[in-house]
């Protein structure tokens, strides 16, 4: 691309005292001051969280009410700064959820570490990690902001479920386990 | 490779490469040895070969030769013309031959390849998140080089038994399973206990125990080892750890002399599982399933991780100068340990010289009937590493009834034991209660309830060093975890005692330093840099204890001489 | 001088000092909330106090309003605990903001902010008022260079320098800038005589460019932007006062904004007529009472054009305020100077 000089003319003596420009800028912020303030004023006015959110990562549960996660530490693997930590679990047999053999014994988020990348949710397997809507995270210790897998089931709630992976699993064994 | 064997190589061509090997061995092997990868699941190095899996088809030619002359035939540029076969062959069940070409990564191989995956893959099941095999799982690995990514798959998948238990420590999920049969053929080649066997047809076929028996055998849990997918899971770590999160630790198994190569699997200071490292020599691929249990002491209640003075927490400082005073005001027993490492125990013996010329010391032997395997009759790890740096002299026998005979007589003031309970090696309660006991050791007992101190010791697993097994077979192993806060390695403990009752400069308490002194002083030893062992380990000579009665019997690569031979 | 004429000369001192502080704190609020409005925000609006903030419509206003926060400012000032840095020249350290603080007020004294049939309002009708004021304000410059060297720390040293570097030079096209306004008004120096000078015609008119190199000088002097070389805290962290905290920084606080004040009467006393507005004030309190409120507000108006300035206008460069100050206000306010020295003396001749 061929370079174009622009010519640059020298300024007049209006332009070099700065006075028509301050005077410029003054009626500029004036006319502002009338605006009405685009602020929230938070603690009453609450943001509008838009879909794609990206706030506390979360723990979710299926309509059946089964834990989705499973405990295959893709997340605590994936997860930048180390926040997550997992301790699996199995499942025991006489559980209404045992064809899913493996869930979290428990499950830990830093969020004093969590850097709200959502890593975390894209690599999850199971759907069972969503960053919502949540965005105020406080405390008063530094352990209470370690959130464990109560806190976060409790912030995750239920999201509907577009698979049922398992519990086809479970119908397809009910039905068809021993047909041969 | 040794020049006697040199003329007996044969040359094969692998992908236009030419590598020499012994007549006999496969093409997988072949290609192994220049480090082109053949995928497989039901080989298996150390095992028969069956062929089943079909994952390691290859295409395979030999060089044509006139059928009327019997001349070689030469193709366009003079080359010699390969008469590629219309079939692709299993590499595993196929041996190299002069002057054959292979190869590894042709079309057809690929197609033949994603065929079988594609097969392998339909009935599989999507476990991947909750199957402890993932991350090691050969069919994942080969699922992403070779799968297509979806399924044609449409109709129902088959559905198996999830939890079926094969024994106290093996559980299969039969849905995993891809018939390698690899398990099987363990069962019934290494471990001599037959009790696996498939059932069923075609994508019914199901691996199970024979009926009224399990499997229940000190070697079980190789077959999780060499399972290629997750359907043999261990109950000990099953659901525990994903193996990516796991820091690798070349180890040695303190179980017997055999000096098993092991690998332990720790994360952030907890160690998870222990699994066989491959040594020809030693152990092949396996491990006893005892063995595999040892780390479980690191955790135990029980474990001595502070010092003490009379049974109250002392500083280290002053332990080491109550050991000082103690060991210098009276006549003095030492006991060794035979599973301290060889640096261990020459620092021991530095020490004990320190001491004084007539000292009295002891090892407590533990034999006990092996299992002819990976087992020996002889539990402790380095006694040839005692004999080695001149601690002992003799074999030493299971109790400590000289020492006691000893204290009877009031010949004995204080008695260091280093890493041995000397209730179990045979001293009375009454015998302890005359002398003065400082006690080194990883656990609480008898012992150090009667002790005057009591000097926490760390774990093999918490420790570097190396072993002496029944082959004199010097072996590295290296520290996995960090020990108890604030407690010195055993090897640092005896450098500064040492230097306490000499007067001299501590030694630095790495192997490697301690090996400088080693490879000076002790003639067998002689040239053997610490840090230049390789990972399957150096044979010393050991003939110069050819006329001791070692009491391991025949096992794995391992044959007594005849002279010391005991039945 | 009897004592009943000391007290009440002290009452009404008191109640200037008082008035003149109270103005100070509702500056800040007022540069909060319009720095607010200006930038699409709302300002304080949080505070209030527990009686007055409870009323209906009233409260609800003035909360929203903010009026209620320099109260919350002030106490938080006053008890907040005072940070001592170790590295600090305690002496000079503990002298600064009086000493920023003290010159500040003692302008007051001398500037007529009033009428009363005739006689000005002033707590000291001097003859030589502008020169006490220029030469009592200029020794706050004492108390920002003191600040920012005996903090011993690099940003607040940077800031003294500067801000010394800022008011010397300054100082010289302020003075000289006001020199025709006293040439005009026959060789007096006293304000109240440029007030009365001032009845039918403000100077602002009669000498622009004076008034003009006046207003530039005084954002100078008073550190307001575009001239805040001393704080620059994109610059400097805070300048100056970097090191102080609390009551300290307290004390710079108020005089900042006290100079803001005094700098607004001065010129609304040369230049925007003081109290006059044309028209002849009534006889007695009231028309006392009036010119005051009509002074008041002239000098609020100022205030709030010091603050829109501020809001405006982006910082000069350190070189860029050099170069102004000394190669176009100081030879401008000298040949301004000689211009109406010329024409007063023609004037004075023809007429």
């Amino acid at each position: 691309m061929a370079t174009k000089v622009v010519e640059r003319k020298p300024l007049n003596l209006a332009e070099r005292s700065y006075l028509p420009q301050i005077v410029g800028g003054l009626k500029i912020t004036f006319r502002n001051m009338w605006k009405p303030p685009v602020t929230l004023e938070y603690p009453e006015q609450r943001p509008n969280i838009p879909d794609r959110y990206r706030g506390v990562p979360t723990l979710v549960k299926d309509p059946n009410g089964r834990e989705k996660c499973v405990a295959c530490q893709l997340c605590e693997f994936v997860c930048p700064p180390r926040a997550i930590r997992i301790d699996p679990g199995e499942i025991p047999e006489d559980s209404e959820h045992a064809h899913v053999e493996k869930a979290p014994r428990e499950f830990k988020i830093d969020m004093l570490r969590c850097i709200y990348c959502g890593l975390c949710e894209e690599v999850c397997p199971e759907e069972a990690i969503f960053l919502q809507d949540t965005f105020s995270v406080n405390g008063l210790s530094r352990a209470e902001l370690v959130f464990n897998k109560k806190k976060l089931y409790q912030l995750g709630g239920t999201l509907p479920d577009s698979h049922y992976k398992w519990d086809k699993k479970r119908d397809a064994a009910e039905k068809g386990g021993d047909e041969h | 490779m040794n020049s006697e064997k040199h003329d007996n190589l044969i040359s094969v061509h692998i992908d236009g490469e030419e590598v020499r090997v012994p007549p006999g061995t496969n093409m997988i092997e072949a290609a192994r040895s220049i480090g082109t990868e053949i995928p497989h699941y039901c080989y298996h190095p150390k095992l028969s070969v069956v062929g089943n899996c079909r994952m390691c088809l290859v295409e395979m030619g030999m060089p044509g030769r006139d059928r009327e002359t019997g001349e070689p035939m030469l193709d366009e540029k003079g080359q010699p013309k390969i008469l590629w076969m219309p079939k692709p062959a299993v590499a595993c069940a196929t041996g190299a031959a002069p002057g054959m070409h292979i190869r590894t990564d042709s079309a057809l191989v690929r197609s033949c390849r994603e065929g079988v995956m594609e097969f392998l893959l339909v009935n599989h099941p999507l476990d991947c998140p909750i199957c402890d095999q993932a991350g090691e799982c050969h069919l994942q690995e080969f699922a992403t080089d070779y799968g297509r990514g979806y399924s044609r798959f449409v109709e129902e998948k088959n559905v198996k038994p999830k939890r079926t238990r094969l024994g106290p420590r093996v559980m299969l999920d039969d849905e995993r399973c891809i018939l390698c049969s690899r398990c099987i053929r363990f069962c019934k080649e290494i471990a001599d206990d037959d009790v696996l066997g498939f059932i069923d047809r075609g994508s019914y076929s199901t691996l199970t125990c024979f009926p009224g028996k399990e499997l229940a055998n000190n070697y079980s849990l190789n077959t999780v080892d060499i399972c290629p997918v997750g359907a043999l899971t261990s109950t000990d770590f099953r659901f525990r750890m994903r193996p990516w999160f796991l820091k690798q630790s070349p180890s040695i198994c303190i179980e017997s002399s055999v000096g098993v190569n092991t690998v332990v699997w720790s994360r952030e200071g907890t160690i998870y599982r222990i699994t066989p490292r491959r040594n020809d020599a030693v152990n092949d691929t396996w491990m006893s399933d005892s063995g595999r249990t040892l780390y479980k002491g690191v955790d135990s209640g029980d474990r001595m991780n502070v010092y003490t003075l009379e049974g109250r927490p002392a500083d280290a400082g002053a332990v080491l100068e109550e050991c000082v005073a103690l060991l210098r005001g009276g006549s003095v027993a030492v006991v060794g340990s035979g599973r301290s490492s060889v640096e261990e125990q020459w620092m021991l013996k530095r020490t004990v010289e320190a001491l004084g010329d007539e000292i009295p010391v002891y090892l407590v032997g533990r034999t006990e009937p092996g299992d002819g395997l990976l087992i020996s009759n002889d539990r402790n790890p380095n006694v040839r590493g005692a004999l080695l740096t001149g601690l002992m002299d003799t074999l030493p026998a299971a109790t400590l009834d000289d020492l006691g005979a000893r204290i009877e007589a009031g010949e004995i003031d204080t008695i260091l034991s280093f890493g041995e309970d000397l209730c179990a090696a045979g001293l009375a309660r009454g015998q302890l209660k005359k002398v003065r006991v400082i006690y080194a050791g990883t656990h609480h007992n008898d012992c150090s309830q009667r002790s005057r101190v009591e000097i926490p010791l760390l774990t093999v697993f918490e420790r570097s060093g190396s072993f002496v097994n029944q082959q004199f077979r010097l072996q590295r192993f290296s520290r996995a975890i960090p020990g108890p806060e604030g407690v010195y390695s055993d090897l640092a403990f005896l450098a500064l005692l040492h230097a306490r009752l000499t007067g001299l400069r501590p030694m630095r308490p790495e192997p490697a330093e301690i090996w400088k002194h080693l490879s000076r002083e002790i003639a067998a030893l002689r040239g053997i840099e610490y840090d230049r062992i390789s990972d399957t380990g150096v044979v010393i000579d050991g003939s110069k204890f050819a006329h001791l009665p070692f009491c391991e019997g025949k096992s794995l690569h391992y044959e007594p001489t005849a002279a010391t031979a005991v039945s | 001088m009897d004592p009943g004429q000391l007290i009440i000369f002290l009452l009404k001192a008191v109640a200037v000092v008082l008035a003149v502080m109270t103005l100070a704190g509702y500056t800040v609020l007022a540069e909060r909330k319009v720095a607010g409005w200006i930038q699409g925000r709302t300002g304080p609006n949080r505070t209030a106090l527990p009686i007055l903030g409870a009323i209906p419509v009233v409260g609800t206003f003035l909360r929203r309003l903010g009026v209620f926060q320099p109260l919350a400012d002030v106490g938080k000032f006053l008890f907040k605990e005072e940070p001592f840095p170790g590295h600090v020249n305690k002496l000079y350290y503990l002298l600064a903001p009086a000493l920023a603080f003290i010159p500040a007020m003692t302008t007051v004294t001398v500037l007529p902010f009033g009428q009363h049939d005739g006689a000005p309002l002033v707590l000291a009708n001097l003859d030589i008022g502008i020169l006490f004021i220029l030469a009592v304000s200029s020794l706050g410059v004492y108390g920002i260079i003191l600040g920012g060297w005996a903090s011993n720390s690099k940003y607040p040293f940077l800031g003294g320098v500067r801000s010394s570097a800022q008011m010397i030079s300054y100082e010289l096209a302020l003075g000289l800038s006001i020199l025709p306004v006293f040439l005009w008004t026959g060789g007096t120096l006293n304000l109240h005589a440029v007030v009365q000078e001032q009845t039918h015609v403000w100077f602002l008119f009669v000498q622009p460019l004076s008034a003009l190199i006046f207003l530039v000088a005084l954002f100078a002097e008073t550190n307001r932007m575009p001239f805040d070389m001393p704080e620059a805290e994109t610059e400097l962290v805070a300048g100056y006062n970097t090191e102080y905290g609390a009551f300290g920084f307290g004390l710079f606080f108020l005089a900042e904004y006290t100079h803001i004040i005094i700098g607004s009467g001065v010129f609304t006393v040369l230049f925007l007529g003081g109290w006059n507005l044309w028209l002849p004030f009534p006889e007695g309190i009231f028309g006392a009472v009036l010119s005051v409120l009509v002074f008041l507000a002239k000098v609020l108006c100022l205030v709030f054009f010091f603050i829109w300035v501020r809001w405006t206008l982006p910082r000069f460069r350190y070189d860029q305020i050099m170069n102004l100050g000394w190669r176009i206000l100081l030879p401008l306010a000298l040949a301004n100077l000689i211009f109406y020295a010329i024409a007063i003396a023609v004037i004075d001749r023809v007429l």
